[in-house]
């Protein structure tokens, strides 16, 4: 058992982890933010992506204890209330949600992508995603779900994160 | 009247509450006091229990019941009854539930499982369906059947004529196709949580087919089906895997009997591969015969299944196989064999397809090869065999709406513009399919129920049997509904996941939701709408022909000022002596037939037609394949949602390319050995060509706003036509999935040792 603070989703966190507790399961578990799924608990399958410090890893292979001062978003972090960040709308008008399993992963693995590549080529989305599975799309809505939320997002994505909001409070 | 939402792209019914991480699986359900469930599983293939102690994981703190065989009522499940919710005396396959143990959390849970002490007799296994079916086999899965041969399906037409047919034929094709172990991997593993209280059961659990899994799970319980309720979460993904009741939810509700508390279980991804269903192998020896103008004049399929060990729906998959082979383009001589072997491996399932993409491989390899032979270009070949409609196929199926000649034509089109570059070769290929398109009658009822209620504020409520597993059938239905009252479809809402609640439906399968369901909640709406209309005309002073029902409004045709909102009519009905609810109620059985002993009979209303059309590009030196481009054209009858259809062909597709390329569950003694995704290889987003969907429409007469089933279609021809790309590219003929770069190397060289001799 350790003492860790982080930052999730603009908010302190301060409590007790295990040694062998995953970013995920302490996320899931003891945070109740049950949005970031769990495909397969080893890093192969990309549900479990959140922004660890503006980067997308896969929660469930990251030890609880290395988010220590950090600052982590998951997909409830990402809409203002009834306000959907850009990526989302563009998941849902180009149909890039089927059984949604997928999705948050999915999403936070395009704002990754889109924070540091903001108008990236069709194979750079591609690429950006390769770690994410997908068993209902085939991927292609989701690739058009991307470009468009490229194209609604301009150069300044970060507008819609609530992250950036609850900064400044 | 020009429809105003069927037929346009709407959004998934519940996509706001998928991107905001707030739609609740299995995985994320909890409850008061829950516990958690783990199944201890056989790590052997087949061996006799000798003795099981649980008496250390008993004493383990936070372990709250551990179960095995002795403790539970013995009731036998699964289909022939040929299985068991926790093995007694021998286990069968890698996998096997032995006991089950529920604690205050799982990894108490896993604990206790590795304290569970079971000692076995090793029995020898048998792996390969063949062999078990071998004279000298000496290794029975089942003893009390005395033999391992677990069910047969014969069809045949007439026997003089099939041998004259064969006799007279210019072309006699005969190969044997082999098709791998695959497996539906939705990206949430299985998983359920019971609670039994004051003797009702509530389970959660996100079956595809909520009411006969209600029945299943009473056989298997003993719990009488009027006690059980059964609530839906979310669906992360079913594809066929979530059709079945499975041993470990039977226990899980034992667990919550003996503790009296909810009991959860999820699997790992590890147990997904190794103990959910995964789609069925096949051996398919297949004889094609044509005359020298390339028309059909017979086919024979002799085809070996391996069961697995136990029957599952896989051991139902030639059922529908044998339509292809008796109904994929017009044949006249045909017959068929299967036999479903029990085998020490992990027992089949339903998947996508439901047999069909193992046997459309077949039959489409041959169409190709059949060509070839005479020389001919394979679009030709196959448009001059293609159904049409108005047939009726030897099985007597009645084909209706048909585009299938379209959809051929449509899927080569744009395919083979880009030039080779060196070391590479290109190619295309093409191949169709045939399936049931307007339910399924494989039950003696194909029904489901509807009920649509509309509320004073003009809100309407669909109350449905259909499963929406992510499909995107919620959707489907509120467009529908939405259409025939005039609404929006924001003021549809859709209660499709509590069997207290929704009408009886035989569940998603077959392809069957938008033909069927859609069909009960059209007529239930329907009814909804005839009362309005008769309300209105009063108020409105009008006659009831003149009304129409346009953005929540009824209004008199031609005199549109006169008009009164929906809301208001319903009103108008509640504050009234005698007045009355806005109710319609509707079952929708199809107009279809069992099969009989025989397999004659039109088990569907309507059939899907489609043909997939494929670009590839081989590497010369490392037999690498690298799918350029598919074109997809599927006759839907009418698409009622454009968008949800495209991203039923690109998911489709995406699959249909796995099992081409990719995807192999390979098994050593019984145990999957790739039973993780670094291994078991699903496509990602940069192995996915770009993929067109072709949207052909045939206003099917009997569909839903002349809609048929798409669901499974878009997987079923992609095998095919990837294999008949890289003949088309290389010469070498693949008969063996998946096509990996060793095949394609092997036939290249053995291709090139040939020329040097
Ligand atoms: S759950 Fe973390 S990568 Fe699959
Ligand atoms: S939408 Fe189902 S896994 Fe992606």
């Amino acid at each position: 058992m350790a003492l860790i603070s982080f930052m999730i989703n603009g908010q302190p966190w301060k409590g007790q982890v295990e040694a062998h507790e995953t970013l995920l399961d302490l996320i899931r578990d003891k945070l109740g933010l049950t949005g970031t799924k769990k495909g397969c608990d080893s890093g192969e399958c990309g549900a479990c992506t959140v922004i660890l410090n503006g980067l997308s890893v896969n929660s469930c292979i990251v030890p609880a204890l290395e988010v220590e001062g950090k600052e982590v978003l998951t997909i409830e972090g990402l809409s203002r209330g009834e306000v959907l960040h850009p990526i989302q709308e563009a998941f849902i008008s180009e149909g890039a949600v089927q059984c949604g399993f997928c999705t948050p992963g999915m999403i936070m693995s395009t704002k990754a992508l889109l924070d540091s590549n903001p108008h990236p080529s069709k194979q750079e989305i591609r690429q950006a995603l390769a770690g994410n599975l997908c068993r209902c799309t085939g991927y292609g809505r989701i690739v058009a779900a991307v470009e468009k939320a490229a194209k609604m997002g301009g150069d300044d994505l970060a507008g819609n994160d609530s992250r950036e909001i609850s900064d400044k409070v | 009247m020009p429809e105003m939402i069927v037929g346009k792209s709407a959004t998934k019914y519940d996509a706001f509450a998928k991107v905001i991480g707030e739609a609740q699986y299995i995985q994320d359900l909890t409850q008061p006091r829950m516990l958690w469930g783990k199944i201890l599983r056989s790590s052997l293939p087949h061996a006799r229990i000798l003795n099981i102690d649980t008496s250390k994981a008993e004493k383990l703190l936070g372990v709250k019941a551990v179960l095995t065989a002795k403790d539970l009522p013995g009731r036998r499940i699964g289909f022939g009854n040929d299985n068991e919710v926790l093995k007694r005396n021998k286990v069968r396959c890698v996998g096997d539930e032995i006991a089950a143990v529920a604690a205050v959390d799982e990894a108490t849970a896993i604990e206790a499982m590795s304290l569970i002490k079971v000692e076995f007799e090793p029995l020898t296994a048998v792996f390969d369906p063949e062999l078990a079916m071998a004279e000298n086999c000496n290794v029975l899965v089942h003893e009390s059947r005395g033999s391992n041969l677990s069910l047969e399906y014969h069809f045949e037409t007439d026997e003089a004529a099939l041998a004259a047919s064969l006799d007279q034929a210019a072309v006699v094709l005969e190969d044997r196709f082999t098709l791998p172990f695959v497996t539906s991997s939705a990206m949430a593993t299985h998983g359920c949580m019971a609670l039994y209280r004051n003797g009702e059961l509530t389970i959660w659990t996100p079956t595809q087919v909520p009411f006969l899994y209600q029945h299943e799970l009473m056989m298997a319980t003993g719990i009488p089906g009027n006690r059980i309720r059964v609530i839906q979460p979310t669906i992360g993904g079913g594809f066929g895997a979530k059709l079945d009741m499975y041993p470990y939810e039977a226990a899980c509700v034992h667990l919550s009997m003996v503790t009296g508390l909810p009991v959860k279980i999820v699997f790992t991804r590890e147990e997904e591969f190794q103990a959910s269903r995964p789609r069925q192998p096949m051996i398919i020896d297949l004889v094609t015969a044509a005359d020298r103008d390339g028309h059909l004049l017979a086919r024979k399929a002799k085809v070996i299944c391996d069961n697995g060990a136990y029957n599952s729906w896989g051991s139902t998959t030639p059922f529908v196989g044998m339509q292809t082979i008796s109904s994929l383009y017009r044949v006249p001589n045909v017959r068929y064999d299967a036999q479903i072997v029990y085998t020490n491996n992990p027992y089949s399932g339903a998947m996508r397809g439901y047999g069909n993409p193992q046997h459309t491989f077949a039959v489409e390899s041959h169409m190709d090869m059949l060509a070839a032979k005479l020389g001919m270009d394979p679009l030709t070949v196959r448009l001059i065999n293609a159904n049409q409609s108005g047939d009726v196929t030897p099985q007597k199926m009645k084909i209706t709406s048909c585009a299938f000649s379209e959809t051929l034509r449509e899927a080569g089109k744009e395919l083979g513009s880009l030039p080779s570059e060196p070391g590479k070769l290109r190619g295309k290929g093409i191949a169709g399919l045939l399936h049931v398109g307007g339910g399924a009658r494989v039950y003696r009822s194909d029904g489901c129920g509807a009920v649509v209620k509309l509320d004073d504020m003009g809100r309407a409520v669909l109350l449905t049997g259909a499963t929406d597993m992510g499909q995107g059938s919620d959707t489907i239905l509120t467009q529908i509904v939405a259409e025939v009252l005039g609404l929006e479809i924001k003021d549809v809402k859709v209660i499709n996941n509590d069997t207290n609640l929704t009408p009886w439906d035989v569940g998603s399968h077959a392809s069957r939701t938008t033909f069927i369901a859609g069909n009960a909640a059209k007529i239930a709406a329907e009814k909804v709408r005839s009362q309005l209309i008769t309300a209105a005309a009063q108020i409105l002073n009008a006659n009831p022909d003149q009304l129409l029902l346009r953005n929540k409004r009824i209004m008199v045709e031609d005199a549109p000022e006169r008009f009164v909102d929906i809301g208001k009519i319903v009103r108008s009905l509640h504050f009234k002596q005698d007045g009355k609810l806005l109710v319609g109620e509707a079952f929708y059985d199809p107009p279809t037939e069992m099969q009989d002993n025989q397999f004659l009979g039109n088990v569907s209303a309507a059939y899907a037609f489609g043909a997939h059309g494929v670009e590839v590009e081989v590497d010369r030196a490392t037999g690498v394949v690298k799918v350029l481009k598919v074109a997809a054209a599927h006759d839907v009858g009418k698409a009622i949602n454009p968008l949800a259809i495209q991203g039923q062909i690109e998911g489709g597709c995406a699959m249909g390319l796995g099992y081409a390329l990719s995807e192999e569950m390979k098994l050593r003694e019984g145990r999957v050995i790739n039973a993780n995704f670094l291994d078991y290889r699903l496509l990602t987003a940069v192995d996915i060509p770009e993929i067109e969907g072709i949207i052909v429409e045939s206003d099917e007469q009997e569909g839903p706003f002349g809609a048929k089933g798409i669901g499974e279609a878009c997987c079923i021809p992609t095998g095919a036509a990837v294999a008949n790309a890289v003949y088309a590219a290389t010469g070498v003929r693949i008969k063996e999935l998946p096509i990996t770069p060793a095949k394609v190397l092997e036939g290249l060289n053995k291709m090139r040792s040939t020329f040097d001799t």
